[in-house]
Parts: C-alpha cells; sequence; structure tokens
C-alpha cells in the first residue's frame, strides 16, 4: 500500500508538471489549430536558462528562494522571446499555406533551437543545483514509508497557481476574450477589432511563459538536465493534451495528472506484473528465463517513455476528440 | 538524369555517358581517398532512404517522423540473419526481401491505427513509433537476448554476390579494389532500380490516387478512391524501401547499435526531401545527395575557417549540420515551398495559393 501510495506522489507531481507543459501545447492548439512542435524546446531552454542563471547567483549569498524566483524570472524572460520568436519565423508567414509547411518549419526550428542549447550549454548532462535543502514528509502514520518532499509540494502548488492564473486570464480578461474569439473565427474575430496577428502572438507568449516555469519545474524535480531533454518530454506533455482534448484548458489539467499517474504506475508496477516468473505460472515457456535470472521481466521501468505513446495511440484511435474535448481529431 | 530531353542525340547518348561517369567516379574519388567512396555509399544510402520516405510525405502527403524506424527494421533483420550472434549465415538476396517485408509489417502495423489522422498527429504518432523502435531495440536484451540492446550487433557478414564478396580488397588485373568500390557498384545498381519503380509508381495508377489523396481526401474517395487501402499501401511501400537501405547499410557497415536510428536521423531523411522537394524523385535525389555531402564539405571549409579565425574550431561541423539542416527547413518552407526541384503539381498548387492569396 506504502509503494501504491508513493507513486501516486510521484505521478501526481510529475502530472502537475505534464499538465503546465500541456496547457502551452493546447492553448496554441485552441488558436491557430496547429501543434507547436517546438514547444518541448522552449520547456528545455526555461530549464537551462534558470541553471545558468541559480549558478552564477548560488555564491552570491542571497536567499535560495529569492535565488530561485530570479531564475525563474530570467527563464521566462528568454522563453517568451524564444516563444515569439517561434510564431515570427515559424507560423506567421505560413499562415494561409498548407498544413504540412507550418509543422516541418516547427520541426526545422526546434532542432536549430536543440542545437543551439547544444552549443551553449555542452552535450553533457548538466547537474541543476539543489539550492533548496529537500526534507521529506511522512504521509500517514510512522508506518507507511511514503513520503512527499518540499520540492514535490512546491510543483503542485506553482502549478495549481499557474493553472488558476491561467484560467482567470482566459476567462476573464479583455485579452482572454480575444484568444477564444480569434480561436472560434478569425476571420470574423479581425471584423470585430481584435487584431488577431497580437492575439496569436499573445498566445504564444503565455505558452511559452508555462513551459519555462515547467522548465524549472522539471530541473528541480529530476536535479539533471541536457539538451534533448525537452523531445521527450513535449512528447508526453502533448499525449497528455490529447489525451484531456487538445484545445481543451481543463482537459489538458486533467490529461497531465492521468499522463503522470499512468507513468509512475507503469514504472512502478508493470516490471513486477511481467516478471518471467510470474508469467511461467500463467503461461508455459518461460522458465528457462526464470531459471537464469528470477528477477528479470519483460516491461521494467525502462520501458516508461513507451506508455504515453501507447496512451496517445489509443485515445487517438478510439477517441480522438479526448476524454473533454471539443473538437475531432480527424476534421481534413 | 538522362539526355531524354536531348534533341540533337538520341537519348541513349545520355544514358550511355550518365553510366560512363558512373563508373568511372569511385576511380576518381580513390584519387582522394577511399573514405571519399564511402561517403559517397553513404550518401547512395539516404538518397535511397529519401525516395522511400518521399513515398510517403511526398506522394501521399502523410507526415512520417518515425520514418528511420524502418531502417532500423531492415538492419537488424539483416543482422540477426546474417552475423554469428544467432549463428545465421543466410545469403543477401535471401534477406533483402525478407528485410523488405518485415518493414512493410511494421509500416502496416504503424499505418493502420493512423490512417484516419490528420497532418499534425499523424507526425506525433509516427515519431512516437520511432521511438518505441528505439527503446525496444535498446531494451530487447532480456529476458530474451533478441537485439543485444545497447552493445548492437557486430561481425556482421558482408555481402557477397554470385560467389565474389564485397568484404576486402578484391585484386583485378593488378588493381586493388577496396570494398567500397566495390558496395558502390552494388549500391548504384540497387539505387537505380529504386529509381525506376519510385518513377513508375508515381505515374501508375496508385501513384495519382496517392495525389489524389494528398490534395483532397475527400473528394479522392468521392472518386471512387479506397483511400484506406491506398493509404496503407503508401506507408508499406515507403518502409519496405528503409527496409532495404537497413540490409544495405547493416552489410556494409558490418556493425549496427540503436545509437545509428535517434530521431535525429529520420529529421535529416525528412530535411532531404523538402529540400529536394517533395514529391519529385529527381528532387529528393538532389536534395540527398546534397545534405549528405554537406557535413564533409563543411569539415573541410567551415573547421578550417574557424581555426583561421579564433585559433580554435568553436562550433563542430556535425553541430552545424544540424543547425543547417533546421534552418533550411524554415528557410526552404518560407521562400521555396516546392523544394529545388518541385513536381510540376506541386508547383501549380502553389502558383494556385498565390493566386488566392492576392484575391
Amino acid at each position: 500500500m506504502d509503494t501504491f501510495l508513493q507513486q501516486v506522489v510521484n505521478g501526481l507531481t510529475l502530472g502537475a508538471v505534464y499538465a503546465v507543459v500541456a496547457l502551452g501545447y493546447t492553448m496554441v492548439y485552441g488558436i491557430v489549430q496547429l501543434i507547436n512542435f517546438a514547444h518541448g524546446e522552449v520547456v528545455m531552454i526555461g530549464c537551462m536558462v534558470a541553471f545558468t542563471v541559480i549558478v552564477a547567483l548560488a555564491s552570491a549569498g542571497l536567499p535560495p528562494m529569492l535565488v530561485l524566483a530570479l531564475g525563474a524570472l530570467a527563464a521566462i524572460a528568454v522563453c517568451m522571446a524564444v516563444g515569439y520568436g517561434i510564431e515570427r519565423v515559424a507560423y506567421r508567414p505560413l499562415r494561409n499555406a498548407p498544413r504540412l509547411a507550418p509543422l516541418i518549419t516547427a520541426i526545422g526550428l526546434s532542432i536549430v533551437l536543440q542545437h543551439l542549447a547544444l552549443l551553449v550549454w555542452g552535450r553533457s548532462y548538466i547537474a541543476f543545483p539543489q539550492i533548496i535543502e529537500v526534507k521529506l514528509y511522512r504521509l500517514g502514520n510512522a508506518e507507511t514509508s511514503a513520503t512527499i518532499s518540499n520540492v514535490q509540494i512546491a510543483i503542485v502548488v506553482a502549478s495549481a497557481v499557474m493553472m488558476a492564473a491561467l484560467l482567470a486570464l482566459v476567462y476573464r480578461t479583455r485579452m482572454g476574450i480575444a484568444m477564444r474569439a480569434t480561436s472560434q473565427n478569425p476571420a470574423v474575430a479581425g471584423l470585430m477589432g481584435i487584431d488577431v496577428n497580437r492575439t496569436i502572438a499573445q498566445t504564444f507568449l503565455i505558452g511559452a511563459a508555462l513551459g519555462a516555469v515547467a522548465g524549472v519545474m522539471v530541473g528541480a524535480y529530476y536535479g539533471i538536465a541536457h539538451y534533448q531533454m525537452g523531445f521527450m518530454l513535449g512528447l508526453k506533455a502533448f499525449s497528455a493534451a490529447v489525451l484531456g482534448g487538445i484545445g481543451n484548458l481543463a482537459g489538458a489539467v486533467l490529461g497531465g495528472l492521468l499522463m503522470g499517474l499512468i507513468e509512475a504506475m507503469g514504472a512502478g508496477y508493470m516490471g513486477d506484473f511481467t516478471r518471467v516468473c510470474t508469467l511461467d505460472t500463467l503461461l508455459p515457456g518461460f522458465a528457462e528465463a526464470c531459471a537464469s535470472n528470477p528477477d528479470a521481466s519483460l516491461l521494467g521501468s525502462n520501458y516508461k517513455d513507451v506508455y504515453a505513446f501507447i496512451v496517445l495511440i489509443l485515445v487517438l484511435v478510439f477517441r480522438p476528440s479526448g476524454l473533454l474535448g471539443e473538437r475531432v481529431g480527424d476534421r481534413a | 538524369m538522362s539526355g531524354a530531353q536531348g534533341r540533337r542525340f538520341p537519348p541513349w547518348v545520355g544514358v550511355v555517358l550518365v553510366t560512363i561517369a558512373l563508373v568511372a567516379l569511385p576511380f576518381a574519388l580513390m584519387q582522394a581517398g577511399t573514405a571519399w567512396v564511402r561517403i559517397t555509399n553513404f550518401a547512395i544510402l539516404f538518397v535511397i532512404l529519401s525516395i522511400g520516405l518521399n513515398i510517403v510525405v511526398g506522394f501521399a502527403g502523410l507526415l512520417d517522423l518515425g520514418y528511420i524506424a524502418f531502417y532500423a527494421v531492415g538492419a537488424y533483420v539483416y543482422a540477426l540473419l546474417a552475423s554469428p550472434f544467432f549463428g545465421l549465415h543466410w545469403p543477401f538476396w535471401a534477406i533483402l526481401p525478407i528485410g523488405a517485408l518485415v518493414a512493410c509489417g511494421f509500416g502496416v502495423l504503424l499505418g493502420a491505427p493512423t490512417l484516419k489522422l490528420r497532418g499534425d498527429y499523424l507526425a506525433i504518432v509516427t515519431l512516437g513509433f520511432g521511438e518505441i523502435v528505439r527503446i525496444l531495440l535498446n531494451n530487447l536484451s532480456e529476458p530474451f537476448n533478441l537485439t543485444n540492446g545497447p552493445k548492437g550487433i557486430s561481425s556482421i557478414d558482408p555481402v557477397s554476390v554470385f560467389g565474389l564478396s564485397l568484404g576486402g580488397t578484391t585484386k583485378v588485373a593488378g588493381f586493388a579494389i577496396p570494398d567500397a568500390v566495390k558496395y558502390y557498384f552494388l549500391l548504384i545498381v540497387l539505387l537505380v532500380a529504386v529509381i525506376v519503380v519510385a518513377l513508375r509508381l508515381q505515374n501508375s495508377r496508385i501513384g495519382r490516387a496517392w495525389e489524389a489523396i494528398r490534395e483532397d481526401e475527400v473528394a479522392a474517395r468521392a472518386m471512387g478512391i479506397d483511400t484506406t487501402r491506398v493509404k496503407l499501401l503508401a506507408f508499406a511501400l515507403g518502409a519496405a524501401f528503409g527496409g532495404v537501405a537497413g540490409g544495405l547499410f547493416a552489410a556494409i557497415q558490418g556493425f549496427i547499435s540503436p545509437e545509428s536510428f535517434v530521431l535525429n536521423e529520420s529529421v535529416m531523411v525528412l530535411a532531404m526531401v523538402v529540400l529536394g522537394g517533395m514529391g519529385n524523385v529527381w528532387g529528393v535525389v538532389l536534395g540527398a545527395l546534397l545534405l549528405s555531402f554537406a557535413p564533409e564539405l563543411l569539415r573541410y571549409t567551415i573547421e578550417p575557417a574557424q581555426r583561421a579565425l579564433f585559433g580554435k574550431s568553436l562550433v563542430d561541423s556535425e553541430v552545424l549540420r544540424m543547425l543547417l539542416f533546421g534552418a533550411a527547413m524554415v528557410a526552404m518552407m518560407r521562400f521555396r515551398p516546392a523544394g529545388l526541384l518541385p513536381s510540376a503539381v506541386r508547383k501549380r498548387e502553389l502558383a494556385r495559393l498565390a493566386q488566392d492569396d492576392n484575391a
């Protein structure tokens, strides 16, 4: 039971991060009906910039929370610039082009961003500085060994605050009204006096800012950063957005949390379920493998990256509109 | 290209000239070093891959970002059937069709659940598929050792054609012919076959059906095209080309590991197709050759230039190549979306689009 609780805690933390990244995908998708292929790189750059700032300020003797906040602010600023650049270079000039075109420019940009990051931060894994002392809190009585760390709590709280702020922005401000109008019908929104180009740029900026914070959270949680980290993270978050129903803000949050839980549970349990000795009792034929290595399993935790794709494919086949989605995935 | 459009010479003159040039090329390159023949061989492999991907992306308009998975499947099929790993040493001609068939199967496996999806979703799913294949290759070393995990499979048999082994150096009339040159001739023969198949496919009933689907799927279905079957066929055939290229890669390299089949390779092949001109076989050939030789050219131009300017190499040519690929994809889509050598239909289409914009 404590393992289960622990996996739930880990899964929800991971899910909170995925949800924030997924919000970035879903915002952009909602407004231009295109996937922002370079969003994963934005998250990676956010993580890297925060890393650089925190390392630079670590010896200055400032309070750790302030250093972290400054790192996050720098990441947000840089990522917003990158997000704006993505929109201007890859999406705006191709707004009326065939759908394949902006997709290819975005892939090209994501390759460029990844290799620029390689040039700046190098090829190897970077240890993200642990400036905040990790404290573990027990869940429940002393018998259970499930714990939650202050970093995990901070991630979940920060995600919740950002989601609430985003919802307020989209449903309570003029900017949000303009965004929703543009997403429904850009041409008519333009006739109503909305600056469509500006609104789309704002959406990319907000998505990038969310990505930046997610990058800082990933860095703080895993403690490592790498120039290719954005790729897998972006794919999983995108899968989460599709699971929840792309274009739908609540869907992105739900999808993100579910995706985090699925991954944590998959990594935590699939290995045990598919242990060769267990399988041998059900299906004969694994006896030899069981004898040579009783701990071997078919789907160990090294398959954790596969679950997101399996979920993605299942959702796209059986419910392309996602759990809460309004849009259908196969519109021509 | 042969001199088919030349008025003053009969067409066979062009064919003969191109043949002579292709036969003489490796010997000319050998003067600069056998390494250049090897580079050319890999360039030809990438041309075959690009032609295969062009079937999916260019002809049928389905964006596939996991194409390298089929290359990997072909390579592993060859490696498993012709290496000491399982103690099997099947002949090359037997394995090549098997590799193509298995890759075909994987193509259908990927195609079947994704047929209903639109361009961008399809791109993500194929991306995921490519990653799944790579993760499987990395992890299928236990509990049953099928792929030997990250260590890869080594001492793969060289190709043997009519009793002549293409590995090692052969002496012909006092000339030492290295393995790279022998592989070059095998690759050229296969390349010509692949180009002919691709060109014939493009003008066939299926090719026209692909084009119709790319332009307007609903209209294509209304015209009586079985879109599901035709799209699956695009995936399967494209995958088969990838499988063939993969088998050749394993044989030439003698060693394969999951390292060779990462996402960047898929993107590279896509960049070749986009640069050359989606849908045009000759354009794709040009794009693949340009981007295959790009890193070598960069190594010999940019690296010394950097050393001269800054005293050291600041930007690795490999990184520079990827930066260039990315930038080329962006620039091509913005300024010449139909590629360097656009296909006639694409060109018409884009001209019409521009008109619509002006109207």
